[in-house]
Parts: structure tokens; C-alpha cells; sequence
């Protein structure tokens, strides 16, 4: 390690990363995959920038907007309920993320100490629950939220994803890599179960604790199948829910709206990112089910 | 999952992993004899003395995934011979006649064909492109940290508000039509957005642009365990970047493809949005570009018309499909390791 280290301190110079072609046709393709990867996204928010007078589409378009306004901004919260979009997205999410920590770091504890009787049942419990895919069981999910009463409630959105089997399984790995000796030394203080979960598991599980809350805060954020499902009138709509009606209602016509919309919904993710961004990728790695 | 042992943070010394819950040493005979709390059975494994204490901290998760992860996979096979309503009502038991209906139902068949040639065409590409992203990116060049962050935000995004980005791109007067005819590539605009299999393209498209960022996080770990001197050597032995990408590269990540194919696999199988930003609620021109996940929506929860029950079959088979799939891949992984 410590040679790595020392390596790293000087400064390399260009010659140092390699021939100079290979270097120019790496870079080159970096800045094509660059314009392919965020050039749609980019493109989305210099159109929510135009004004009234600029084309949006068509030849006469150009691609930066000319009088850079943030007019569409003021219009979209002007005649779209977005504030209730918003609204409704967060208590989807502040629900999912609580529930999703509480519930999974509970079970994963229990679930890392050494066996009690029926914990080979709950690992068999939780590994099945993983198998059937969210779509195969909608059907019989919408029953139970219809049965429930919660048809058109906020409540009906977040109930089946209140606790997830993946978590419950990487909040246990983070869980499984405390040293057994500082467990043993807190029982020797008199720390009971509860105040050696609460003030030595969870401290050095934090990692794990974020990447949790970033996957579950991004599959709520921009969750819009089962959102589609379970919600009718508009003032429970989730954003994601609104910038799709948005679209196909008669506000598609001003493209500017649903550009800035969209901007809107994308900024609370991207916040995110930027703060935590090593653990998002460290959730790529140990969460692995998305598409 | 991992059990690497972790420097504790209080002394900064790597404190090494404690006997294993079979083998007890003279502190935990110590620690169980004047603590209450884990004892030991004849076994050796540490049981609680309150023995409903760990069911009650698993509770929640017990409840959750049993109720909303177990319980509807057994009602969907049980709702499957029955004619349910959305709605609610009586539902009677029909038998087999869903299944029955199922073989007959051009419609249903359409929608696999759809979902499985969205997995034939998605999980090749999305195997290979975000490893050749991944490395591209894998070498510490000034700014690639950039590009990285860069390359992942399309998953940052909901697949709504790329759906509306690529609406706009791939409309008649998008972006991308536009510049094919300023470019006197086309003279008439190409209809993405209204040829069904056009959409499906798209859809297709906008899928594997959304996950490139994602399996290249992915890959990039992966890359880390080849080994570099098979690299140098093959660059010593003359062996061009293709060439060491083809023959030490992919050798040398052949477990996480295989895994990335699977989840690929599976996820093109729950192909919705995608369909439904750019084909449009009906999922194309007369529902051509449904695939299952986005035919059950429409059978089963139609509030009208909708049919729970029928619904419920097409999602057993759904369920099939994914399992088919999932149990090809371990055979695979099994070849691969023997």
C-alpha cells in the first residue's frame, strides 16, 4: 500500500498516460460516448431555457436558446400542480427510505448474529420473496391495496415496497463484518442487545446504510409503473405520474413546460449524487438488480 | 457476501476476526456465564434465551415480504383459475379456462414475442457495450472522472423523463430527424414514434442507453481483479487493444457477464415505461408494441373490462419465463465453472 501511495505523489505528465495517438483516439471517443450520454439530457434542460419566441424542433431551431429565460419554470409551477407533485413524491419517499432503514437494518442484525432457531427459514423466506419479479405479482398486489381501501392513496404506493429482501441482505453483510472481539467487549460493559445495535452495529454500518437509503430513494423518486396503477386523480399524482400526463395533455403543445418539468424532477436525484456520489457506485455493486 | 475483517476505527488496528460461534474460548464461557443474552445449545450455536427476541426484531421484514413478495406470487397462481374483477365482486372458479384462453390469445403471444425479442436484442448489447465503456474509462486519465459521472447520470434519471427527452429526439420534427435531413442523409422524416416496430427499436434503444452507465459501475469493479501483467504482456507480445479486449479483457470478466446477461435478461422482461412513453398508453399502434408486463396492466386492471383473473395467467407465465430464464443462466454459470 504505502508504495502505491508514494507513487501517487508525483505529478505525472501527459507522456505518463501513455503514446500520444492512442491517448488523442481515447479521448475522442470518451467525448462521442460524452454527447450520445448526456447530450438528450442536456439538450432537454438548454430547451426549457428558451423563450416563447424560439423553436423548440424543426430547422429554425438551434440548439442554444438565444435570451436564456426561466419562464417555462414559472409557468409549469403557474399551471400545473407541481407543488403537489413534489409534495406527493416526497411522502413516497421519506415513507420508503424510513421504513426501508428501520425495518432492514433490524432484520439484518438478527439476521447476522449466530443461528437461532427458524433463521434458516427466514433466509429461505427472504430469498423467495426475491424471485418473482415486481411485474408477475401487480395483479395480486392491487388486490390487496384494493381490499386494503387504499386505491388512490399515497399510503397504497409505498406499502409494498415498505421493506425490502435486498436490503435486509446487504444491510446483514455490512452487519457480518464487525469484529466479533468489540461486541464481546461492549457485553463485558453491560450493553445490552438494543444499546450494541444501536450504538455499535449501526455506526460502523453506515456505508451500507447509505447505499440503502440512495437505492430506495431513487426507485421511489422515479418510480412510475406501480404509481400508474394505484393512483386516479390528480392531486395524488407522484411527478413522475404528472410529467407523463403533463405530456399527453393539451400543456404538450408548449414543450418548454415539460422540458423544465422534467429538469425539475431530475434535480433532487442529481443532488444526491453529487454528495454521495462513492456510494452510489458502491450500491451498483452490492444491490445488482435493476435494469 | 463479504466477511473481510475491517481495521475498527477507534484504534486504527486491524483487529483480527473472533472464533467462530462453534468454538468457544475461555471469555465467552466467561461472557455466558455472567451475561444473559446468546447461550450456547449442544450444538455450540448461540441461541437466545428469549427465544421469540430475534422473530420480533425480523418482524417487519418477516410481514413484508411474506405478505406483499410470497403471499401474491401464491394468490396470482390461485387467482389464475378464477375470473376475478379488479373491482371486486364475487369471482367464481373457472378451472383451466384461462390457460386455455391464454394459447388461443393472439394478443398474449404478441406481447412474449415483443418481451423476447427485447431480451435477444437488449442483453448482447448491454453485455458488451458498458464493458467497452468500462475500459475506456477504467485508466486514471485527467478528467475521467468526469466522464464517468458523466456517462452514469442517464440512470440517475427517471425512465419517464428520458422517455420525454427521446419522445422529442425521435419525433418527426426531433432532433434527430432534423439533422439526418439537414445532413441530406433522408429526404422524408423517419417515423419512430408511429411505426410499431420502429418503437420497438427505440424502446430497445432508450433501455440500453439508460443502463449503459449502471453495468459500467458494474464492469468497472469486475476490471479490477485482471490481472494487469496478462495485460502488458500481450501488449508486449504485439497484441493490439481489440485483440487484448477480446482475449484478456472478456476472459478475464466471464462471471460478471454472465451475471449481467441474467439481470439484463430478466429486466428486459419487465420492459413497461419504455414502451409507454414512446409508443403511447395504448403501447403502439393498436397495442403492437405491448410487451407482458405492459398486456397484464392492460387485461387485469382495466377497471371495465379488466379481468384479474386472465391477468393472473399471463402473469404465471411472465413468471415462467423469468424462472426459464434464470435457471438457463445457473446452468451456465455451473458450465462455466466446472
Amino acid at each position: 500500500m504505502t508504495t502505491a501511495v508514494a507513487k501517487r505523489r508525483f505529478v505525472p505528465r501527459w507522456r505518463d498516460y501513455g503514446r500520444p495517438r492512442e491517448l488523442i483516439v481515447r479521448y475522442l471517443l470518451l467525448l462521442f460516448i460524452l454527447g450520445i450520454t448526456i447530450g438528450p439530457l442536456v439538450w432537454q434542460l438548454l430547451s426549457s431555457l428558451k423563450g416563447v419566441g424560439e423553436d423548440v424542433f424543426g430547422a429554425r431551431a438551434s440548439l442554444i436558446p438565444r435570451e436564456p429565460t426561466l419562464n417555462a419554470y414559472r409557468q409549469v409551477f403557474d399551471q400545473v400542480p407541481v407543488w403537489t407533485y413534489i409534495r406527493n413524491s416526497t411522502i413516497v419517499v421519506v415513507l420508503s427510505v424510513g421504513s426501508q432503514l428501520l425495518f432492514s437494518t433490524l432484520a439484518g442484525y438478527m439476521l447476522s448474529k449466530p443461528s437461532w432457531r427458524g433463521r434458516k427459514l427466514v433466509w429461505v423466506l427472504l430469498m423467495a420473496s426475491m424471485m418473482f419479479p415486481f411485474e408477475s405479482i401487480m395483479v395480486s398486489l392491487f388486490l390487496s391495496i384494493r381490499d386494503l381501501g387504499l386505491v388512490d392513496n399515497l399510503a397504497g404506493v409505498w406499502l409494498p415496497g415498505f421493506v425490502a429482501a435486498i436490503n435486509v441482505l446487504i444491510m446483514r453483510a455490512a452487519f457480518l463484518a464487525v469484529p466479533r472481539e468489540i461486541e464481546d467487549a461492549a457485553m463485558l460493559d453491560g450493553a445490552g442487545e438494543w444499546k450494541r445495535f444501536r450504538y455499535l452495529y449501526l455506526p460502523s454500518a453506515w456505508g451500507a446504510i447509505l447505499v440503502v437509503t440512495i437505492n430506495t430513494f431513487i426507485s421511489a423518486w422515479d418510480d412510475f409503473l406501480w404509481p400508474l396503477i394505484v393512483l386516479r386523480t390528480e392531486d395524488h399524482f407522484t411527478l413522475t405520474l404528472g410529467l407523463a400526463r403533463l405530456q399527453s395533455s393539451s400543456f404538450g403543445y408548449d414543450q418548454r413546460l415539460v422540458m423544465a418539468g422534467s429538469v425539475i424532477s431530475v434535480i433532487p436525484v442529481l443532488v444526491l449524487f453529487v454528495i454521495t456520489q462513492r456510494w452510489f457506485y458502491k450500491g451498483v455493486s452490492s444491490g445488482a438488480v435493476k435494469l | 457476501m463479504t466477511t473481510l475483517s475491517s481495521p475498527t476505527k477507534e484504534s486504527g488496528v486491524a483487529v483480527p476476526r473472533g472464533p467462530r460461534p462453534g468454538e468457544p474460548n475461555g471469555r465467552r464461557r466467561l461472557l455466558r456465564a455472567i451475561k444473559p443474552g446468546p447461550t450456547a445449545d449442544a450444538g455450540g450455536a448461540a441461541l437466545y434465551r428469549r427465544w421469540w427476541l430475534p422473530w420480533l426484531w425480523m418482524a417487519p421484514a418477516i410481514i413484508g415480504v411474506t405478505v406483499f413478495g410470497v403471499y401474491p406470487f401464491l394468490n396470482t397462481l390461485l387467482l389464475s383459475f378464477t375470473d376475478a374483477k379488479p373491482l371486486g365482486g364475487a369471482a367464481s372458479f373457472v378451472g383451466l379456462d384461462n390457460y386455455t384462453r391464454l394459447l388461443g390469445d393472439s394478443d398474449f403471444w404478441l406481447a412474449t414475442r415483443n418481451s423476447v425479442l427485447y431480451a435477444l436484442i437488449v442483453v448482447p448489447l448491454m453485455v458488451l457495450l458498458p464493458l467497452v465503456l468500462a475500459v475506456l474509462v477504467e485508466k486514471n486519465l485527467p478528467g475521467i472522472g468526469f466522464f464517468r459521472s458523466a456517462f452514469y447520470t442517464p440512470v440517475l434519471a427517471s425512465s419517464v423523463v428520458v422517455g420525454l427527452s427521446w419522445q422529442w429526439l425521435l419525433s418527426d420534427q426531433g432532433l434527430v430527424n432534423t439533422w439526418l435531413q439537414k445532413a441530406h442523409i433522408i429526404r422524408e422524416a423517419i417515423p419512430f414514434l408511429s411505426d410499431s416496430w420502429l418503437i420497438l427499436f427505440s424502446a430497445m434503444g432508450l433501455t440500453l442507453w439508460k443502463g449503459l452507465g449502471w453495468y459500467m459501475i458494474f464492469y468497472l469493479a469486475a476490471l479490477g481483479n485482471v490481472p494487469k501483467e496478462l495485460h502488458e504482456a500481450a501488449a508486449v507480445d504485439g497484441a493490439g487493444a481489440i485483440r487484448r479486449f477480446w482475449h484478456v479483457t472478456m476472459p478475464g470478466v466471464r462471471t460478471s457477464m454472465l451475471l449481467v446477461g441474467t439481470l439484463t435478461g430478466i429486466g428486459s422482461l419487465r420492459v413497461f415505461t419504455e414502451i409507454y412513453m414512446l409508443g403511447g398508453a395504448t403501447g403502439g399502434p393498436g397495442g403492437a408494441d405491448r410487451t407482458l408486463p405492459f398486456y397484464i396492466r392492460d387485461v387485469a386492471l382495466d377497471p371495465l373490462t379488466g379481468n384479474a383473473g386472465y391477468g393472473s395467467a399471463v402473469s404465471v407465465a411472465l413468471f415462467v419465463l423469468t424462472l426459464g430464464l434464470t435457471l438457463l443462466a445457473q446452468r451456465l454459470t455451473k458450465e462455466d465453472e466446472a
